[in-house]
């Protein structure tokens, strides 16, 4: 654990001249290794927020003061770590890694700090803290591969969730989504940055992203307090997704209930965009549907939801 | 009149069947209730010799006025009959500040020790007190359950005076999720006439609960016998006066209301109106206020909900009444901030009228910096002019006229600001502290972890601990102050940082409305300590005890 004062040595010797030529060496490295332990600590940070988040379903209501405060925290961590510029790196060396079809840099971005709930009710919980990713990178970016890989692939899945693909998501870009968009229209920008997301399949990938964020933005933090609703107003069902759940018994469920992240019989947390996509109601949620679709049949899929 | 009449007549009642020796009792003031002498439960000849007997503060008004407001304590601890045992056990203390303040533990009882109880007590305080010895230990309290507090025993423990289970476990169908029985809230309401009526709340539902208490019943009807059939009339040949006999202590707890689905989300706070007619309720969300004698309709007055849930920043973590006047309340919030409002202004008091805010030191600020500045709870002073807040490690003081700081700040565990990311890890800086003021608004109090407690004298600015485990402290012991060893030279009896134990954490408390008598909820336990009786035991101030 770090002392509190942490932050402020770091910043106090960013700004520091360096003195004398004997000790910029010193300092340098000194500054090196403030600016990495901080940043160690504000990951590591990060990571048990997030699983704070993703630990709170229950049988019981979770405590609403204490999401709404872990929330905070991230975002707090997160709008640091845009101005710093490690997000940009993050999601760069994630985007980098992963060279699957479902490698958006903005999926991962959002993939990376999305809390998943898997399926409370079988009681496996099965957590994968997220690999500190420092500025670095390297050798974190080889397990986020798998991880985000196994994310991105169950993201996709509209229906069950497996225990098998415990990675989290956190519908939502909380205050994420000012800085996530921005990124966005950066990226559009910057060639280099592009290069690499672009690999990943750039049909997909565009669409993927105005998905999340027609996904995310619409459905982002109701998800997350979306348990704390009986009703929401919820936004008009996009007829693409209808054709989704077209082969769940729809008179089970009301899709507005379905996109509001209510929940039903298996203890999901409220923090489950993938919940919120598939199927609610017992059978399906506990239907061994297999999470892992063919790759190009998500595309397929990701087309009808955005709707092009 | 009547009462006393009855009080007399019961005296010299051959039926009387109380084993106190009554006449070793003081010749009663006019003003003693009648209902203290007359029961079976004086049992300690404590009380004999305690001089306080004599004094008016067994009058009944005192004795009936509503103790204690926390969850735990809401025991009619001083109301008639236990209030004479309660301060017939005292012990003594050095006087920590000016005034004598706390004896000794009356420590409660081996029933909490249950695990059922333990498990339940800081988070539910659903028991409110506990601990008796000669009565047979109370079997599987089930969650939910309140219990109030009987008469001492000669060791200085507490009876159980009455247990109900308060509310059930539910279910909610809608979301498909359970509603915990266990009980956030408990607030007694000013007493009007002989039984008392207290507030307790779960996350949904408040109930109402009446409290009386039958310990005669009248005898020698001449129409009727003893089991009520009417008599044969030619068998009556003389008329007889009823009596009233005293028959054993019979506690009857009733539900008089219910005031359901007025909230959405956890009710954390319940706040009975001084005009003894309204009270609010206050989730994370949204404050309503009720009729306590209305339950199919509340109002809303607060409502912070967005409009969209994704931006939802902040939530409601208490909120209060004023003392005096009955438009205006406080809540305060997960931010920090403290809002009062008035409800002559508008319907839905969603402006507030004053905002009390700290503005954040910059160069404190940390990643949890939000999250320790959370308010767990706020306490309008009795003069009404002061609001305490408690936020993790400091408790403020607030003056109604000024809204850009607090007037006083107390420290109360800084030395755990270099733990908060362990402290977060283990949940343990969401912990919800309550505060509490004593009768002359002189001195705060508010509890820690380790079983530790803390109190501030306001006019010197200075905080004690003290420890609330029963190991540590014999009944009818003096309570001794600890230390918290932070740097420096260390004492014999100082404890070290690393090695606080944070599940012993005390989080509801009560101070006895006019006297210096405490309660103190630590995990098994229930804890009352007392004003020093003796007054040759004064002590030189032991300010120097100070952390």
């Amino acid at each position: 654990m770090f002392p509190k004062g942490t932050k402020r040595k770091f910043s106090d010797s960013r700004e520091e001249p360096v003195a004398g030529g004997e000790d910029v060496n010193q300092s340098s490295l000194a500054a090196v290794r403030m600016l990495s332990s901080y940043s160690l600590q504000r990951q590591s940070l990060l990571d048990m927020s997030l699983i704070k988040l993703q630990l709170c379903h229950m049988l019981v209501e979770p405590n609403l003061c204490r999401s709404v405060l872990i929330a905070n925290t991230v975002r707090q961590i997160q709008e640091e770590m845009t101005q710093d510029g490690t997000w940009q790196i993050m999601t760069q060396a994630l985007s980098a890694a992963n060279a699957a079809a479902q490698c958006s840099a903005d999926r991962l971005v959002a993939t990376e700090v999305l809390c998943r709930q898997t399926e409370a009710a079988q009681g496996e919980q099965v957590p994968k803290p997220f690999p500190v990713v420092g500025s670095e990178g390297c050798p974190a970016e080889e397990v986020l591969e798998e991880e985000e890989a196994a994310a991105a692939e169950v993201g996709m899945t509209m229906s069950t969730v497996s225990p098998q693909a415990p990675t989290s998501y956190l519908p939502g870009t909380f205050g994420m989504d000012p800085c996530w968009e921005e990124e966005e229209t950066g990226e559009d920008d910057d060639d280099d940055e592009e290069e690499d997301s672009e690999e990943c399949g750039s049909g997909s990938e565009g669409e993927e992203r105005e998905r999340d964020s027609l996904v995310e933005d619409t459905r982002t933090a109701e998800q997350v307090f979306g348990t704390f609703e009986i009703k929401n107003p919820a936004p008009s069902p996009d007829p693409a997704l209808e054709e989704l759940f077209s082969d769940v018994d729809a008179s089970y469920y009301d899709l507005d209930t379905v996109l509001t992240g209510m929940q039903s019989v298996p203890k999901m947390g409220p923090y489950d965009l993938l919940e919120s996509l598939s199927s609610h109601g017992p059978s399906p949620l506990s239907s061994s549907t297999s999470c892992r679709s063919d790759l190009n049949e998500l595309d397929h899929i990701m087309e009808i939801i955005v709707g092009s | 009149m009547e009462v006393v009449t009855i009080l007399l007549y019961s005296l010299s009642s051959p039926v009387l069947s109380s084993p106190l020796p009554l006449s070793s009792l003081l010749p009663l003031p006019s003003l003693f209730s009648p209902y203290l002498l007359s029961s079976p439960l004086l049992s300690s000849p404590l009380l004999s010799s305690s001089p306080l007997l004599s004094s008016p503060l067994l009058s009944s008004p005192l004795l009936s006025s509503p103790l204690l407001s926390s969850p735990l304590l809401s025991s009619p601890l001083l109301s008639p009959p236990t209030s004479s045992h309660l301060l017939s056990s005292l012990l003594s203390l050095p006087p920590l500040f000016s005034s004598p303040l706390l004896s000794s533990p009356l420590l409660s009882s081996p029933l909490l020790s249950s695990p059922l109880l333990s498990s339940l007590l800081p988070p539910t305080s659903s028991h409110l007190l506990s601990s008796l010895l000669p009565l047979p230990p109370l079997l599987s309290q089930p969650k939910g359950e309140l219990d109030q507090v009987g008469e001492t025993g000669e060791s200085g423990e507490y009876n159980v005076y009455s247990t109900f289970q308060s509310h059930e476990p539910d279910f909610d169908y809608l979301k498909s999720l359970e509603i915990e029985e266990k009980i956030n809230k408990i607030r007694w309401l000013p007493q009007q006439n002989a039984a008392h009526f207290l507030l307790s709340t779960n996350d949904k539902t408040i109930k109402l609960w009446k409290v009386s208490e039958r310990d005669k019943q009248p005898e020698g009807y001449n129409l009727k016998d003893e089991e009520g059939r009417v008599k044969d009339i030619s068998t009556v040949t003389s008329l007889q006066v009823p009596v009233l006999r005293p028959t054993d202590l019979m506690v009857e707890v009733r539900p008089r209301r219910v005031f359901s689905n007025g909230h959405t989300y956890h009710v954390n706070s319940i706040s009975v109106n001084s005009d003894g007619e309204t009270y609010l309720s206050a989730d994370d969300l949204r404050i309503n206020m009720w009729h306590l004698g209305i339950t199919d309709r509340s109002f809303n007055i607060v409502d912070i909900k967005p409009a969209n849930m994704e931006e939802l920043t902040e939530v409601i973590t208490a909120a209060e009444f004023h003392p005096h006047h009955c438009h205006l309340f406080v809540y305060s919030s997960s931010k920090g901030s403290l809002r009062l409002c008035d409800m002559r202004a508008s319907a839905l008091c969603d402006r507030h009228t004053k905002l009390f805010e700290e503005p954040e030191d910059p160069g404190s600020r940390s990643f949890f910096s939000e999250i320790v500045s959370s308010v767990s709870d706020v306490k309008f002073s009795h003069n009404g002019r002061y609001l305490l807040t408690r936020d993790y490690l400091t408790a403020k003081v607030w003056d109604l006229h000024m809204e850009k700081g607090p007037v006083e700040t107390y420290q109360v565990h800084d030395y755990l600001r270099t733990k908060l990311c362990s402290l977060y890890e283990n949940d343990c800086i969401f912990d919800k502290f309550e505060c509490v003021w004593n009768s002359s608004d002189s001195v705060i109090m508010t509890g820690a972890y380790n079983s530790f407690f803390r109190m501030f004298d306001r006019e010197t600015g200075r905080g004690v601990t003290l420890e609330a485990w029963r190991e540590t402290s014999k009944p009818r012991a003096v309570l001794r102050t600890r230390r918290i060893y932070t740097g420096g030279k260390r004492r014999r009896g100082d404890v070290g940082v690393d090695s606080l134990d944070f599940t012993k954490k005390i989080l509801h408390m009560a101070w006895h409305p006019e006297e210096n008598i405490i309660a103190i909820a630590s995990t098994n336990n229930l804890y009352i300590f007392q004003d020093r009786v003796s007054p040759d035991t004064q002590g030189p101030d032991l300010g120097s005890d100070t952390i």
